[in-house]
């Protein structure tokens, strides 16, 4: 009973937004997920400053070393310093992530609420649109046009966001599609708000949840997509480090057997990253499911 | 008798698919005028909430207006473009609905939504609106408005959030407010500090009400006029005095036996048999004469035309 509101207390109501976010702390292993998520974006984006060496430095007396003082995580075929090199690839990894899940969410939003808000002709054109998109094979189809683009980090992104924002329209879209004969929403309207503000002030906040959650676990997924991609010679091209192109260069059987850290960090990473993703997802969702 | 506030000239309005049209208001006509309250009484499915919101030009997709007017100072808003239509709502037209745990925005505050509409219509700024937010909370009765506009909806209680509907109806200023229901949903002591309520600001206002009931009791508290609807029609409409002394309709009689009183000698009371035909099924004749104690041959016949049998009473019924 210590939540009890005695009608005379003064603290301002806790606002849905704090009760979900002490929910998502009790989440212990989304907690932690965060901060090794907010670690590894600060590596990533100081890396010019931190990183004890230059990423593009060879030295071929002292390829495949193994992890030593001055090269933590050893050396790759190259002689490269491989902590360096994972540090320069997060850039791109989280880049590519990051940035294709914001504007994936800005057009899966803006179709979605379209679609679900106006109905009828508006929905029907543009729920198709995203069923012809969805029936695309999406990982084959990133290959064709990043194979006619050329791939750098730009295209890579581009493409990303042309593939991916059909999952978030469609799910809000629902989401709109139930809230929308709400009686708030009448009401809103009862007081001569325009669609724009009903839409993006009074539907969207009790919609956006699920969104937010897809976004997080989608970041997951891009970077996982990345990386396939470069593993496949088809991502950010060398001497640019990915994680993605870190373990493509490290396949060959010599690599694998000698120095199999080389593989191995890289790959770590990446299951790091989306693995903290996933849980922060879960985290979210359960912070926003006040059942 | 000076210019009606507004003016509903023979509104149709149906639900229409592909197949067929089914008229669920059909041809009404009323004026409200200058501060005066009209009550809209009438069962369940009677067509009540869809002449509210042919009013406000907010029917369902699926519904439409088929034919007449709506007036409001004699601009018809019938086929208004909606952003004209949307300057009108809330700031010289508001309405308050049944349901107040419901109609506002669960993760908006109280403040918030109170202060939208003030901005939006009024042009003032925002500190200016949280000031006239915090005069309205305290007329509808909260002690403590600037905590109150801080608050989140579901921290109030279904009484507190109708007054603050009432609040952010009033916030503008209307001429005429439309209260659907606007006690039905709450408990019998919140309703009567409601109905207070709105009676206190109509006085301090020169405001019109349509008020949408089925309760007779709040008729009799609230209005000066009264339209009684069956089946999509006007029955009766007279002033309320006349409504409750002289009931000529069956129907009306019918609904007055079936409603409670404090005094009279009424022991039991008597319910209408049947319930109302649903739109689309109507009979040839009289609507109500199915349900009828007194119907004859003739209502089942012809269908009555409303007609003014005494000067202000018009009554749709064979018999009056």
């Amino acid at each position: 009973m210590n939540v009890a509101v005695s009608p005379n207390n003064n603290t301002v109501a806790r606002k849905p937004k704090n009760r979900a976010w002490e929910r998502f702390k009790a989440n212990r292993m989304a907690f932690i997920s965060m901060f090794i998520l907010i670690g590894l974006v600060l590596v990533a984006v100081l890396a010019p400053w931190i990183a004890p060496h230059d990423p593009a430095e060879q030295d071929l007396l002292n390829k495949l070393k193994p992890p030593s003082a001055d090269h933590w995580f050893g050396t790759d075929d190259l002689g490269r310093d491989l902590l360096t090199r994972v540090m320069y690839g997060a850039r791109v990894s989280l880049a590519v992530a990051i940035f294709s899940v914001i504007f994936n969410l800005l057009i899966g939003i803006t179709v979605g609420s379209l679609a679900g808000y106006y109905g009828g002709k508006t929905d029907s054109i543009l729920m198709r649109f995203v069923d012809i998109m969805l029936a695309f094979p999406q990982f084959f189809l990133l290959i064709t046009v990043v194979t006619l683009l050329r791939p750098n980090l730009f295209n890579i992104i581009v493409v990303f966001v042309l593939f991916g924002w059909m999952g978030k329209s469609r799910l809000l879209r629902g989401q709109i599609l139930s809230l929308k004969n709400r009686e708030f929403v009448d009401a809103a309207r009862t007081i001569g708000m325009s669609d724009f503000r009903i839409i993006f002030r009074h539907i969207l906040p009790n919609a956006i949840a699920p969104v937010i959650i897809s976004a997080t676990l989608q970041m997951g997924s891009m970077i996982l997509t990345e990386s396939s991609l470069s593993f496949l010679g088809l991502g950010i091209q060398p001497p640019q480090a990915s994680w993605g192109n870190l373990l493509q260069s490290a396949q060959s059987l010599t690599i694998m057997t000698k120095a199999p850290w080389v593989p191995f960090i890289p790959g770590f990473m990446i299951f790091l990253t989306i693995m903290c993703f996933n849980f922060i997802g879960d985290g979210l969702r359960n912070a926003f499911d006040s059942k | 008798m000076p210019e009606a506030i507004l003016e509903v000239k023979s509104l149709r309005t149906v639900f229409k698919d592909k197949h067929k049209e089914l008229t669920v208001v059909d041809g009404i006509d009323f004026e409200i005028g200058p501060n005066e309250v009209v009550a809209l009484v009438g069962e369940s499915g009677c067509g009540k909430s869809m002449t509210s919101l042919s009013i406000m030009q907010l029917l369902p997709r699926s519904a439409e207006i088929a034919e007449g007017e709506v007036r409001y100072r004699g601009r018809n808003l019938v086929g208004m473009k909606n952003k004209e239509m949307a300057k009108l709502r809330g700031r010289h037209i508001s309405m308050i609905f049944q349901e107040p745990m419901t109609s506002l925005n669960p993760v908006l505050t109280i403040g918030m939504q109170l202060t939208e509409s003030i901005i939006r219509h009024l042009g003032v700024s925002k500190v200016e609106a949280d000031t006239r937010a915090d005069e309205w909370l305290k007329r509808v009765g909260f002690p403590e408005p600037a905590r109150i506009r801080r608050e989140f909806p579901h921290r109030l209680s279904g009484g507190m959030r109708q007054r603050v509907m009432l609040a952010m109806a009033m916030s503008c200023r209307p001429d005429l407010l439309i209260a659907d229901e606007p006690t039905t949903a709450l408990d019998v002591t919140i309703q009567a500090q409601v109905l207070d309520l709105i009676r206190e600001l109509l006085k301090e206002s020169d405001m019109s009400v349509l008020f949408i009931t089925h309760d007779l009791g709040v008729v009799a508290e609230m209005a000066t006029r009264v339209i009684v609807m069956y089946a999509g029609q006007i029955v009766e409409t007279t002033d309320v005095r006349s409504l409750f002394q002289k009931p000529m309709h069956p129907y009306t009689k019918g609904l007055l036996n079936s409603t409670p009183r404090m005094k009279g000698d009424i022991e039991k009371l008597i319910p209408i048999a049947g319930s109302v035909p649903p739109a689309g099924m109507y009979p040839p004749g009289c609507r109500f004469a199915d349900r009828c104690p007194l119907a004859e041959a003739v209502c089942r016949a012809e269908a009555p035309q409303l007609r003014e049998v005494v000067p202000g009473h018009r009554v749709r019924c064979h018999l009056a």
